[in-house]
């Protein structure tokens, strides 16, 4: 399935763009999205986390993707 | 009451207070947090702040939403700026009202603390000599 992938501060950064379409496997996992984009990009592992945000709320590495989502990645966040 | 915002204009503080004026609260508390010039030993020129702004607002409403459980708060506005913000400017603003100032004080806190660890907001420092995402590496 083909999901889109929001990227904000330092991880668009690292992808060049603001958001990216990737190819992943049916019912893949938030932690199989986190592994094939640290094995892509290397910058991410350097990171002092990554979390995966699905359809606006933190989500946690068993969480399943489904095709419509709408994913974002979450580096350290720094407002305020 | 609750008034929670993320803009790219600039910030009122004036606004936020008279926002949480209420007869009842004798504590009117606020945190604003500026432009600081310098990191360490090295000059800020300025800073921007990136939102991912759906998300964000829902956890700004996640923090009011416990804080008004966890204190009476009779009205809180809860202001962040995206954008470019130069040496001195205002990026964040908590004013909140409540009966009495001490859990006005720990509201406060709580709120800002709590913002730095989950709100999906970025900073990017630009120093004279270069630029670097705050708290990205270790």
């Amino acid at each position: 399935m083909k999901v889109k992938i929001l990227a904000f501060g330092i991880s668009k950064d690292i992808l060049g763009t603001s958001a990216i379409n990737l190819e992943l496997d049916q019912h893949a996992t938030v932690g199989q999205l986190k592994a094939k984009l640290c094995a892509e990009h290397k910058e991410f592992q350097k990171l002092s986390s990554l979390m995966i945000a699905v359809n606006s709320e933190y989500a946690s590495t068993d969480t399943i993707l489904n095709e419509n989502d709408e994913i974002a990645l979450i580096p350290p966040v720094s407002g305020g | 009451m609750q008034d929670i915002k993320i803009t790219d204009l600039p910030l009122n503080p004036q606004a936020c207070l008279d926002f949480v004026k209420d007869d009842a609260s004798g504590a009117s508390n606020s945190f604003v947090g500026r432009v600081r010039n310098h990191t360490n030993s090295k000059t800020v020129v300025r800073l921007e702040f990136e939102a991912y702004e759906k998300m964000a607002i829902k956890e700004m409403k996640k923090i009011v939403d416990t804080a008004m459980k966890k204190w009476p708060i009779s009205k809180i506005a809860f202001h962040h700026r995206t954008g470019n913000l130069s040496v001195g400017e205002i990026a964040v603003i908590i004013c909140l009202s409540t009966p009495h100032r001490k859990e006005g004080f720990e509201a406060c806190q709580y709120c800002i603390d709590t913002l730095k660890e989950t709100v999906p907001i970025w900073k990017k420092e630009i120093f004279e000599d270069g630029e670097v995402w705050v708290s990205a590496t270790p």
